[in-house]
């Protein structure tokens, strides 16, 4: 019998509108099923049981009034870095242990506002700085497809919630590729909009100049009917652009006819493993077949986007986190004066990637190294950003891997450097502050398992041209159908 | 830019961060790797290239300077670490310690 829980947003929300069940039945079937299938998973830190309810109310109410919600009934989860008002919130770190919310992120209201039922608050990489979610200090996330491997990060939680069926969708943030990593790693669509486009007001802040909010969800419909929605101005970030948000979902595309796809010259398939390869070329002759002709694009600098990213990011991680010293909220360790706090409340408190963003940082802003390091990092983003100006006046839109694998085993990246290296396909696009997006494009088998993992097809678009990316991808989804051919290994035993 | 070296113990001072030893022999070892990665962009000629802060172009933006409702003070106050009546507690940081 087909549940209405494996349905998308938009067919929840549509049943509920039509009253052939109630927001507080999906809610309540929704908790159920989280509480049955998390013990398994990990994705959530912290199931929201009272909140959930109470929202589902509030939405049935609102419906009997005749509200339009067009996300009413819909079950979400929200990436434990955003604030939920009264609801405990993480980062997964030990630092904020039993901080209660006591307001909510502008995304995520808007969501409640169109009427969305947050299931739970999920598990990540501490404050984001991962692509595994192991540097959680608070749980471990595992990927439905194969318990024995990483969900992805920093958003693993989030796509783990969404491909294991507890909820239809979720909010992940990504900063160097921690939402599209994620939803490759677990046969999902993950979108990154372009920087400023979504508030992040209520997102504990990593790296300012990087931070996007997005949607995880189980097809590109779905991520452009959130993405509509929670895009747009907000008067409590600064940041966000005044620029009026454009219709997405009257823009997908039955093929890909007159479209250039850009090959990236240095993202080389042969780089990859044979399996992992063949997935890829399949995937663009796909995109040919769909009428699109592919052109070759050179990102010279695409190969500096690792090295850059990690002299940025981890900088403005050192200021932003400074905030985090057991004073107003969290936790503090006392020591002998205030300084002896300060050092002891964050030696308890971080976890050992936050130490080592935190430190090299500090280092990269230092008296003497500040423009070795970090002003020469800001040229090299320059450059990045130009190369992609130059690759966008030969292509509309550009096709490359999402990662350079799938998912991987725990602890098979313990030298940092490696596990940095696992984000080398979507830090340029996070550095020139792209859209882009990872949707589902085909499935390896890894030897001696029998368990088949996704891959992801990144694509990208010039800035604010949202409505064309998701236009494309959804073709491209529509196209090959991959979500469809497999269902993660750890659903079908409780299926 | 220097080679990958770096003084953990000192940047751990100012970064407020107390270290056990045995972290900055681990941290130093990590991070003089990474070090030694970000070389790559000495490669890059950078010379006559403007820094970008951030990819948007936007100038100051301003509000209306009125008064508006900020967060419930004893919501916020139940959060801290220590509090007392509608204050922070927090440690001594002038004068001698007592």
């Amino acid at each position: 019998m087909s549940d209405i829980l494996d349905l998308g947003a938009r067919e929840i929300a549509r049943a509920v509108v039509a009253k052939k069940t109630s927001a507080l039945e999906i809610a309540e079937d929704a908790l159920a099923r989280a509480h049955a299938r998390d013990g398994a998973v990990g994705a959530y830190l912290t199931i929201v049981d009272d909140v959930a309810r109470e929202q589902a109310r509030r939405v049935d109410a609102a419906l009997a009034k005749g509200a339009n919600l067009p996300l009413a009934g819909v079950p979400v989860a929200i990436k434990d870095n955003m604030c939920l008002s009264g609801t405990r919130t993480t980062a997964a770190s030990k630092i904020l242990g039993n901080w209660v919310a006591s307001y909510t992120a502008t995304a995520v209201q808007r969501l409640l506002d169109a009427g969305a039922i947050p299931v739970g608050k999920a598990n990540l990489d501490e404050f984001a700085m991962g692509s595994s979610c192991e540097n959680s200090a608070l749980g471990v996330t595992r990927n439905p497809w194969d318990l024995s491997r990483v969900p992805g990060g920093s958003s693993g939680g989030s796509a783990a919630a969404v491909a294991s069926g507890t909820a239809a969708f979720a909010l992940g943030s990504d900063t160097g590729g921690s939402i599209r990593e994620p939803a490759a790693f677990c046969g999902v669509v993950g979108f990154k909009p372009t920087y400023g486009r979504v508030s992040r007001y209520g997102l504990i802040a990593f790296a300012s100049s990087l931070d996007q909010i997005g949607p995880i969800a189980k097809s590109v419909e779905d991520c452009a009917l959130v993405y509509e929605i929670i895009a747009g101005a907000d008067p409590a970030d600064a940041t966000t652009v005044e620029r009026p948000v454009e219709r997405t979902l009257d823009a997908m595309r039955d093929d890909l006819k007159g479209l250039r796809v850009g090959i990236v010259r240095e993202f080389d398939l042969a780089k990859l493993e044979p399996e992992v390869r063949a997935v890829y070329e399949q995937a663009y002759r796909d995109l040919e077949r769909l009428g699109a002709e592919l052109v070759e694009v050179a990102l010279p600098t695409a190969d500096y986007g690792v090295a850059t990213y990690y002299l940025i990011a981890p900088a403005e991680c050192s200021s932003n986190l400074a905030r985090f010293d057991g004073m107003r909220y969290g936790l503090r360790v006392e020591g002998v004066d205030v300084g002896a706090t300060y050092e002891a409340t964050r030696a308890a408190g971080f976890g050992d990637e936050v130490k080592r963003r935190i430190l090299i940082g500090t280092y990269a802003l230092s008296s003497g190294y500040y423009d070795a390091y970090y002003v020469r990092a800001q040229k090299a983003r320059t450059l990045i950003a130009a190369d992609f100006n130059t690759a966008f006046e030969w292509c509309d839109v550009i096709a490359c891997p999402a990662a350079s694998s799938p998912a991987f085993e725990f602890n098979a990246k313990s030298d940092p450097v490696s596990m940095y290296l696992m984000d080398y396909y979507t830090i340029p696009m996070s550095l020139a502050g792209l859209p882009s997006l990872s949707v589902p494009c085909g499935y390896v088998t890894p030897s001696g398992s029998a368990k088949p993992l996704p891959l992801g097809l990144e694509l990208t678009t010039p800035l604010f041209a949202e409505r064309a990316l998701l236009g494309v991808a959804y073709a491209y989804e529509r196209g090959t159908r991959h979500a469809e051919k497999h269902c993660p290994p750890a659903l079908e035993a409780v299926r | 830019m220097s080679s990958g070296q770096i003084d953990v113990a000192y940047v751990a001072k100012l970064a407020r961060l107390a270290l056990s030893s045995d972290e900055v022999e681990r941290f130093g070892a990590q991070l003089g790797a990474l070090l030694e990665h970000v070389q790559t962009l000495q490669k890059l000629p950078t010379a006559d290239v403007a820094a970008t802060a951030q990819v948007i172009p936007s100038v100051n933006v301003m509000r209306d300077d009125v008064a508006r409702p900020s967060l419930p003070r004893d919501v916020v106050l139940e959060a801290a670490p220590q509090r007392q009546g509608s204050y922070f507690r927090v440690p001594r940081i002038l004068g001698e310690p007592g």
